[in-house]
C-alpha cells in the first residue's frame, strides 16, 4: 500500500494547481511514482526524503530551473542518491543500465519495440 | 491479415536503429525503474497505477481545444491540417524536444489509429501522460498488425467499407487523431464542443459521441 502520508506530503510540494500536482513530462511522473512506492514499501522516510530533495534543490542554479524541469532534475538526483544510499542502487549500475537502454534505442530497427538485451 | 489496411502506416525511411535516442534525464529514469523493477524493489503494476492517477493532470483538455477549434473555425482546421506543430503552437502548447506534431482527420470513410510500436512515443503536451495500455507491449504489437480487432477491444466496431490507417509515432514525429464532429452537435459551442473530446478520440480508438447518444 502506498504511504498516504508520504503521498500527500510529496504533492503538497509538487508544482501544480489546485486539483494537484501538474507534470510537464512523463517522465517526472515516473519519477514521482517511484519515489512514492520506494517509500511505501518503507526504504525511506518523508523526513529523509524531504532533506535530500531539499538539499539538491539548493544546491541547483536558476539556470538549472530555466525550462521548469529544474524541479523534477533535483527530484530525480534526490532519489538516485537514497536508492544508492541505501544499497538498492549503486552509481556504475545505473550509468551501465542508462548506457545498455541507449544502445538499445540505436540498435533497434524502428517499428520494433525498444526491449533491453538480456545479458 | 484481413481487414488490415497499412496505407497510412508510416514506417520511418532510415533502417538502421534510431537517430534520436531519448534524453539523459529520461534515460536515466529508465536506468533506474528497469533496476528498482528487475530487483523487485518497486512493483511496476503500482507505478501504472500512481501515474494513472495522474494522467488526466495535464493535457487531454489541451488537445479537446484543439479539436473544438478545428470543428468550429474551419481556417484554423486547414491550418492545423496543413502544419500541425504550427496550429497547436498557437495555443502555447509545444513539446521542448522540437517534435513535431501531424494531425490525421478521421471521416465517415477512414479512420486514424495512433501507436507507438517502439516504446511510448506520445504527444504529451496535447495528451498528457499515456495511459498504460499504450504503453503495453499488446497494443504496441497488435495495432499494427491487427487495428481492426483492437479497436473491437475497445468497443469500437468499424463497418468493414472504412478504411484503418495507423500512424507509428517517432522521437521526431508524433500524431495526434482529430476526430469526427459528432452529429447532432450542431448548437453546442467551442468549450461545449472541448468538453466532449476525450483522450482515447484523440488517439484513435474511440469516437466523441454526444451525451445520452450511445456509443
Amino acid at each position: 500500500m502506498t504511504d498516504p502520508n508520504f503521498r500527500a506530503a510529496a504533492e503538497a510540494v509538487l508544482p501544480g494547481d489546485e486539483a494537484g500536482p501538474v507534470f510537464r513530462e512523463p517522465w517526472q511522473a515516473q519519477a514521482f511514482a517511484m519515489a512514492v512506492a520506494l517509500s511505501a514499501a518503507g526504504h525511506f522516510s518523508w523526513a529523509d526524503w524531504a532533506a535530500t530533495l531539499s538539499r539538491k534543490l539548493a544546491g541547483q542554479t536558476a539556470e538549472a530551473d530555466a525550462d521548469g524541469g529544474g524541479y523534477y532534475r533535483a527530484w530525480l538526483a534526490a532519489l538516485e542518491e537514497l536508492t544508492d544510499g541505501r544499497g538498492l542502487t549503486s552509481p556504475d549500475e545505473r550509468s551501465s543500465r542508462q548506457e545498455s537502454w541507449a544502445e538499445a534505442y540505436r540498435t533497434t530497427p524502428h517499428g520494433s519495440p525498444v526491449n533491453l538485451p538480456s545479458d | 491479415m484481413a481487414g488490415h489496411d497499412d496505407h497510412g502506416h508510416d514506417h520511418d525511411t532510415h533502417d538502421d536503429g534510431h537517430d534520436h535516442i531519448p534524453s539523459e534525464v529520461v534515460l536515466r529514469v529508465k536506468a533506474l525503474e528497469s533496476l528498482l523493477i528487475e530487483k523487485g524493489l518497486v512493483d511496476p503494476a503500482a507505478l501504472d497505477a500512481l501515474i494513472d492517477t495522474y494522467e488526466n493532470r495535464i493535457g487531454p483538455r489541451n488537445g479537446a481545444a484543439v479539436v473544438a477549434r478545428a470543428w468550429t473555425d474551419p481556417a484554423y482546421r486547414e491550418r492545423l491540417l496543413a502544419d500541425g506543430s504550427a496550429a497547436i503552437a498557437e495555443f502555447g502548447y509545444t513539446g521542448r524536444q522540437g517534435e513535431d506534431m501531424v494531425v490525421v482527420e478521421n471521416s465517415a470513410t477512414v479512420h486514424n489509429l495512433v501507436v507507438c510500436t517502439l516504446c511510448s512515443c506520445y504527444p504529451w503536451p496535447v495528451l498528457g501522460l499515456p495511459p498504460a495500455w499504450y504503453k503495453s507491449q499488446a497494443y504496441r504489437s497488435r495495432a499494427v498488425i491487427d487495428p481492426r480487432g483492437v479497436l473491437a477491444d475497445f468497443g469500437l466496431v468499424l463497418d468493414d467499407d472504412v478504411e484503418i490507417r495507423v500512424w507509428d509515432s517517432t522521437a521526431e514525429l508524433r500524431y495526434l487523431v482529430l476526430p469526427e464532429r459528432p452529429a447532432g452537435s450542431e448548437h453546442l459551442d467551442e468549450a461545449a464542443l472541448a468538453a466532449l473530446v476525450g483522450r482515447d478520440a484523440m488517439i484513435g480508438v474511440a469516437k466523441v459521441s454526444l451525451p445520452g447518444a450511445g456509443a
